[in-house]
């Protein structure tokens, strides 16, 4: 009698060989939540084809596209502080500062490309850093620091523009190249989500620092217990945070071509975190994976496209993305099987 | 006038997975007289204050009060019948008044409006007539409450609705003497006042001093029910702990090695003063009732709870660990008591949760190397004999044994050479049991220091080359195996207590 598997719970998928056996391991492979958000994307995309064929066309497939950058770069990073346990919703005005940055520097220093995203992107790991000083030392729980923050980061912004769109970079070929160029028939602008998403991915799978943060996210005093120095943890996080937000804040200054305090930016970190949310990445941390969000991001991206083709009324746009933040949250806190009694953890 | 209702409680049996918690116990608690009830930690006490209160039901047995039938399936069920069982553990408010505090859930209130002037004036005529007044302000704010304040404020608001029954879960606990008297004085009225009063403690010469009888449980059945008056303390000791010891503890005997863990007058906020040393091939057990100290100590020394003053040191060398990671770095491996809420990722894998306290050494540059994780994780669940049908399972589906393998595994792909282990058998069963003790055999015979933290006295005997006793924070005592004896190690247990017998005992009645 080999090894007799102790008292499994019943909703836990226990492999076990026999019928269906291998349909299971390849569910299990390419995972649950990747299957039905695939499914959905294709439902989804068949249904809005079949209403308005502009849907199909490589220009529409190329917008999307584009839409789905910026908010899956935020998405993406937003996934890591989700997996943590964690939370950075300031990640929107942290990519507004960023932008305006970009356009003001390159004002600034007469077109100078590289200092103009050089130093967004040092505001943007300094703002990250604030946010994980303010957690791990203020003792301020990330919701609340990151909601105060993203006021004050999107106020500073403003202070610096006097709340104007600020520089030209639409004739610059770097910028332009980034926002219109295409590499191996891929635009450049997709191009940097794959990148980042691509090291994110095998900084979570690979590496030691993204084994803690997992760790951190199921269970922080047993992390702590085995040696895991949580709070270098936390704090590194949150500047990856600021630091990826920080680069979608020079793509929107790329496709604009000027800095931008909020245009385009305001209201992203909804869309980043209804990414996280229905990628599977659970709200109180320790599972949460780059894929499935990027999977999720599409579906979104998709479903926005759809409706402003079928014109629907924009706004319904925002009941929409709230719709489904709750749905995903639903979902995954019902299948938790927790008591629902009182406020939830 | 008065009233009499007694509490008789009949054939009490529960059951949870892998543990008989109680077995036909048959307990009364008489008005108009004080009941303590005695036993070690895990001898039922708890559980049957939890089933008498309609926590847990019974799985079998009847309960009468003032004879009538009485199956009480909540705890507000069992206040509206006239029974309250004070827990342990207050439940304070913090932000809130203490008059506020005494009638939560049921404030004095006209048309949904709270008046706040008739809430303090009641307050302050309950708190005259219980004989608190001069501890508790009713204008006090929760979080200011000193911890004697708070259990008495719990004290306090179980008492405002004139209960028949109560039920006292070791109370004194954070009390000073002047507040012990003055609560002894209103149990001593309510007493005259033919209430019946069940009062579970530990320290015996209360036991003497405010008891008319002694109920005693041991491993979840009845011993006996005696009066105070010719009774011993010795014989209370005698009734707590003889017992058959079932010999399902081997240890093979090995020649110590050197020191490995030496802790010279170490300080922290809980524990005072605590010197021992555990030797390589060594296994040390740490006994004490719960709340001894042994615990904060265990996180002392694994480096997460600051040591104030005193030295530790680890095959010599002084350490001084202001995080986990620095303790492990020298070989110091601790297994929690809270083994779900503070060792285990339970929604990561069997092989995740090996190799966490140790990804740093298969890493190179940052990558982990997944080849030499599966190799050490493959290795735990063999050499552990850790039930899984893949280390790829998560933790969570694995039962407590295996699951406590899965901690043991962490330590030893670690290497740790000084491992202390608290309560490894909590919430383990029988079987698993036999297998956890031999797995710590193994260790120590591998050159590993064990430093053991039990409250099962069967297990402390069992298990350790020597004993070292802790009460209140501070060390009591050290036995050989050769010399211990549950009634020695428990009367160290209760040393504070046993020494101020004499002085105190009855001087109250």
């Amino acid at each position: 009698m080999p090894n007799p598997v102790h008292a499994p719970t019943p909703t836990a998928a226990t492999p076990t060989a026999g019928k269906g056996g291998q349909f299971m391991t390849v569910v299990r492979r390419l995972g649950l939540e990747n299957i039905s958000l695939v499914l959905a994307i294709t439902v989804l995309a068949l249904l809005i084809g079949s209403q308005n064929s502009a849907f199909f066309r490589s220009s529409n497939i190329a917008a999307i596209g584009n839409y789905v950058v910026i908010m899956g770069l935020l998405a993406v990073v937003e996934t890591v502080v989700v997996i943590m346990g964690g939370i950075d919703i300031s990640v929107g005005s942290v990519a507004g500062l960023a932008s305006v940055l970009a356009g003001m520097v390159y004002a600034a220093s007469w077109g100078n490309w590289w200092l103009s995203m050089l130093i967004p992107l040092a505001a943007g790991l300094l703002c990250g850093l604030f946010n994980g000083v303010v957690v791990v030392f203020g003792r301020i729980t990330p919701l609340i620091a990151t909601l105060a923050t993203l006021s004050g980061f999107k106020g500073l912004a403003q202070l610096v523009s006097n709340g104007r769109a600020q520089g030209y970079t639409g004739a610059d070929a770097v910028y332009t190249f980034i926002a219109r160029g295409k590499v191996l028939f891929i635009p450049t602008l997709v191009w940097v989500l794959i990148i980042v998403a691509a090291l994110i991915h095998v900084l979570l799978r690979y590496t030691r620092v993204g084994r803690d943060i997992y760790a951190v996210g199921g269970n922080d005093t047993a992390a702590r217990l085995s040696g895991v120095n949580i709070n270098r943890r936390i704090l590194f996080v949150f500047v990856l945070a600021g630091g990826v937000a920080a680069i979608a804040g020079i793509l929107i200054t790329a496709r604009t071509g000027s800095g931008q305090p909020v245009s385009g930016s305001q209201g992203m970190e909804m869309l980043a975190v209804t990414g996280a949310a229905l990628g599977g990445a659970a709200l109180r941390g320790g599972k949460g994976s780059v894929v499935s969000t990027i999977f999720a991001v599409i579906l979104l991206g998709v479903l926005l496209n759809g409706m402003t083709l079928l014109g629907i009324n924009p706004f319904w746009q925002n009941v929409a993305q709230g719709a489904l933040l709750i749905a995903a949250v639903v979902i995954q806190q019902l299948s938790s099987g927790e008591r629902r009694v009182g406020l939830p953890k | 006038m008065i009233q009499t209702t007694e509490l008789v409680a009949t054939g009490i049996t529960k059951a949870f997975p892998g543990v008989r918690a109680l077995d036909a116990v048959d307990v009364s608690f008489k008005a108009g007289e004080v009941t303590a009830l005695m036993g070690e930690n895990g001898a039922g006490k708890s559980t049957l204050l939890k089933i008498l209160n309609g926590d847990y039901i019974a799985d079998a047995g009847t309960i009468t009060l003032g004879g009538r039938r009485a199956a009480f399936s909540s705890p507000s069920d069992a206040r509206r019948a006239g029974l309250r069982v004070i827990a342990q553990e207050p439940e304070v408010a913090p932000y809130v008044t203490v008059a506020e505090n005494m009638y939560l859930g049921r404030y004095p209130s006209h048309l949904g409006f709270v008046s706040q002037k008739e809430m303090k004036r009641d307050a302050a005529k309950d708190l005259e007539r219980l004989g608190f007044a001069e501890l508790l302000d009713p204008a006090a704010i929760g979080v200011t409450l000193s911890p004697a304040q708070r259990q008495l404020l719990e004290i306090v608001r179980a008492l405002i609705d004139d209960p028949q029954v109560i039920c006292f879960d070791e109370p004194t606990s954070s009390l000073s003497d002047h507040e012990i008297d003055v609560l002894f004085g209103c149990i001593g009225r309510l007493r005259d006042q033919g209430r019946a009063i069940a009062y579970v403690s530990h320290r015996l010469r209360e036991v003497f001093q405010i008891a008319d009888s002694v109920t005693v449980l041991r491993d979840g059945k009845l011993v006996g029910n005696r009066r105070v008056e010719g009774l011993s303390e010795e014989d209370i000791i005698q009734m707590m702990v003889g017992r058959d010891l079932s010999n399902m503890h081997q240890r093979t005997p090995h020649e110590p090695g050197p020191v490995r863990l030496r802790l010279i007058n170490v300080t922290t906020d809980d524990v005072r003063d605590i010197s021992l040393e555990v030797r390589a091939r060594e296994i040390v057990a740490l006994a004490g009732l719960v709340g001894a100290g042994r615990t904060e100590l265990a996180l002392a020394i694994a480096g997460d709870r600051p040591i104030r003053s005193g030295t530790l040191e680890v095959d010599g060398q002084v350490l001084k660990s202001k995080t986990p990671e620095q303790a492990i770095e020298r070989g110091v491996g601790l297994a929690p008591e809270e083994r779900k809420a503070m060792a285990l990722v339970m929604i990561r894998t069997v092989k995740d949760n090996i190799v966490l306290a140790m990804l740093k050494r298969i890493s190179r540059l940052g990558f982990v190397s997944d080849a030499k994780e599966k190799v050490l994780a493959a290795e735990q669940i063999e050499r552990l004999n850790i039930r899984t049908p893949t280390m790829r399972q998560r933790v969570e589906n694995l039962s407590g044994g295996n699951q406590q393998k899965v901690v043991l595994g962490r330590w030893l792909a670690s290497n740790s050479r000084v491992l202390v282990l608290d309560e490894p058998t909590r919430g383990v069963d029988v079987g698993a049991k036999a297998e956890i003790y031999r797995i710590i055999d193994q260790l120590a015979a591998s050159g590993v220091a064990v430093l053991v933290i039990s409250s099962e006295l069967p297990e402390v005997l069992g298990l350790a080359d020597r004993i070292v006793v802790m009460e209140n924070g501070r060390t009591t005592g050290e036995l050989s195996r050769a010399e211990a004896t549950e009634e020695k190690v428990l009367a160290l247990a209760m040393a504070g207590q046993l020494q101020t017998t004499a002085r105190r005992s009855r001087e109250t009645r």
